[in-house]
């Protein structure tokens, strides 16, 4: 070991060994002791408790709103065809899984969301990058793309009909016009809440330019960036969701907004319900099933998610 | 590996000089013109010397050592690191949280290019080196102040400059910690025959470490002495030969400090 020639110069000149330098491997022992007393314990929360405090409660809330409307069916506070009780949405939900169509549909306006989502991450992503370190195109577009952002991207189905029509492109242009700017802007904001520090350690170690982007500023900003890629989700969910339902046209494909219209215009309350919440529920699913986690792994990773 | 590192030692030894500073100045822009920070520096770091620089707030230490670690760049005179990039450790550990201990010495080597097969095993070395053998895949926040600050040691001198420059890096550690890290540095600094400038607003600690004690005045900062520290090592900062030295130094840096509430 290492420790052994160093400390063996370690005698003191005058005789009068002190008590850390009496023994070769004092030092080490001290500091193993230091280490040992000093260490950081991560506890993990077990399974128990997690379904106790995370899963209980929000499943709670959801019975108590199933209960409410249940009892508001009852009072007969309106029409039933108004307000259909929730047996009657089930009944339509378990209609359409017999019939097969169920999956289908959601399938359809799931692979739409996410192969538009994915665009918009490519194109996004670059953007942002661009936008967060060249001055210039900051100066330039930087105060457009915030408010770009606060555009309802339902402003964008009528101009994407005219000028692509009635077919796939035109959904994934308006999905791309609402969640560009989220995933541009979440990775700039990201990009400069990176600690000075970092750049400057970054930049000692020789990672400067490119390499600096890659290994130091990248990695930073992927918090920011993660809530921006979450938001940029939910915005091109919510597009899909306004072309959907305002550009329906048979060649599109049944997807969960032209359920939602087909539901409207017929008359078929339980079917509109249907529709509200499974676009609501496949929002929950992502967001749950892909952003949650890699947002956790994320922050606890880097120490940053704090436990009570 | 034992002889590359010889090698290397002895390539250290007939360098003249680790980093030379030639009459340095530097201003920034003020609220009232132009501010000296920094007048008129001329310091030579021998190859394997220990210099710490000793001063009160607003002597530009700070300043200094961004100047010499190319972070930025003098109003007037020269800086030569014949070395190359000097290796820099900061007051905070500065540790890539995203990454574990391990592989934030790996890509300090990574951007050094060690082939990737080298990196490894020399992480681990460098691990060994500041006695923790057992964090390579340590999270950075599962490190205490002290483990921290050992391994942005390793990551430093994974940078295999010659020249390692320290700013304040113990300050914010306790201070049986701080105690054990001297010992350590003091260590590491006679193992891999580097030159260290230190960088710190403690006497004892100036003392504790280094072979010369450079006092900076303030606003501007200037070289107003300098001593040759001739206690041998291994020193305690309770030793009485550190402690004569330090009231000797901290009466002087105490007369610079009185000479701004002059006027």
């Amino acid at each position: 070991m290492a420790s052994t020639d160093i400390t063996s110069d370690r005698k003191r000149p005058d005789g009068t060994a002190g008590p850390v330098d009496a023994k070769p491997d004092d030092l080490a022992g001290l500091e193993a002791g230091l280490d040992a007393l000093d260490a950081v314990q991560i506890r993990r929360t077990p399974v128990r408790e997690v379904l106790l405090r995370k899963v209980l409660p929000p499943a709670v809330a959801v019975a108590l709103v199933l209960i409410v409307w249940e009892l508001l069916v009852r009072a007969q506070v309106t029409e039933v065809y108004k307000l259909p009780p929730p047996s009657a949405v089930w009944d339509s939900a378990q209609d359409m899984w017999l019939k097969g169509t169920l999956l289908e549909v959601v399938w359809t306006s799931v692979s739409r969301g996410l192969l538009g989502f994915l665009l918009a991450v490519a194109i996004g992503t670059p953007l942002g990058l661009l936008v967060a370190r060249v001055k210039l195109v900051r100066a330039a577009i930087g105060p457009i793309l915030s408010g770009l952002q606060s555009l309802p991207s339902v402003a964008w189905v009528a101009p994407a009909v005219i000028w692509l029509g009635l077919n796939d492109q035109m959904m994934y242009a308006v999905i791309l016009l609402g969640a560009v700017p989220s995933i541009a802007n979440g990775l700039v904001s990201g990009v400069d809440q990176v600690p000075p520090l970092f750049l400057r350690a970054g930049r000692t170690l020789g990672a400067t330019g490119i390499r600096g982007t890659w290994h130091i500023v990248l990695p930073a900003a992927l918090p920011g960036y993660l809530a921006g890629l979450k938001q940029g989700w939910a915005f091109s969910w919510r597009s899909l969701m306004a072309a959907e339902i305002i550009a329906s046209s048979p060649e599109l494909g049944l997807g969960l907004g032209q359920l939602l219209e087909n539901g409207r215009s017929n008359f078929d309350m339980p079917g509109v319900f249907l529709s509200i919440l499974l676009i609501l529920f496949v929002g929950i699913a992502i967001d749950l099933l892909i952003f949650s986690p890699l947002e956790r792994w994320v922050l606890r990773s880097r120490g940053l998610l704090v436990k009570n | 590996m034992a002889t590359t590192t010889l090698t290397k030692a002895e390539d250290r030894t007939t360098v003249e000089h680790a980093a030379r500073l030639s009459h340095v100045s530097k201003s920034f822009a003020g609220p009232t013109g132009q501010q000296l920070v920094l007048d008129d520096i001329t310091l030579d770091v021998a190859p394997g010397e220990f210099v710490t620089l000793l001063g009160a707030s607003g002597c530009g230490k700070s300043t200094l050592l961004n100047l010499v670690a190319g972070l930025d760049r003098p109003s007037a005179g020269s800086i030569e690191t014949p070395g190359g990039r000097p290796a820099l450790m900061f007051q905070e550990h500065a540790l890539f949280p995203w990454l574990t201990a391990g592989k934030n010495i790996e890509l300090a080597l990574r951007l050094r290019g060690v082939p990737k097969a080298e990196r490894r095993t020399e992480a681990e070395r460098l691990l060994e080196l500041v006695r923790l053998g057992g964090a390579y895949g340590k999270r950075v926040h599962e490190l205490s102040g002290g483990m921290r600050q050992r391994v942005a040691m390793a990551r430093a001198l994974a940078q295999d400059s010659q020249l390692l420059l320290m700013d304040e890096p113990f300050a914010a550690l306790d201070a049986i910690t701080r105690d054990v890290l001297h010992d350590e540095l003091t260590r590491i600094w006679r193992e891999t025959n580097a030159s260290v400038l230190f960088v710190t607003h403690n006497v004892r600690e100036a003392v504790r470490l280094a072979q010369r004690v450079v006092l900076l005045s303030s606003r501007p900062g200037r070289i107003a002495r300098e001593w040759t520290v001739d206690i041998e090592q291994p020193r305690r900062i309770e030793d009485t030969a550190v402690a004569e030295l330090s009231v000797e130094i901290t009466e002087e840096l105490r007369g610079e400090i009185r000479r701004h509430g002059q006027h």
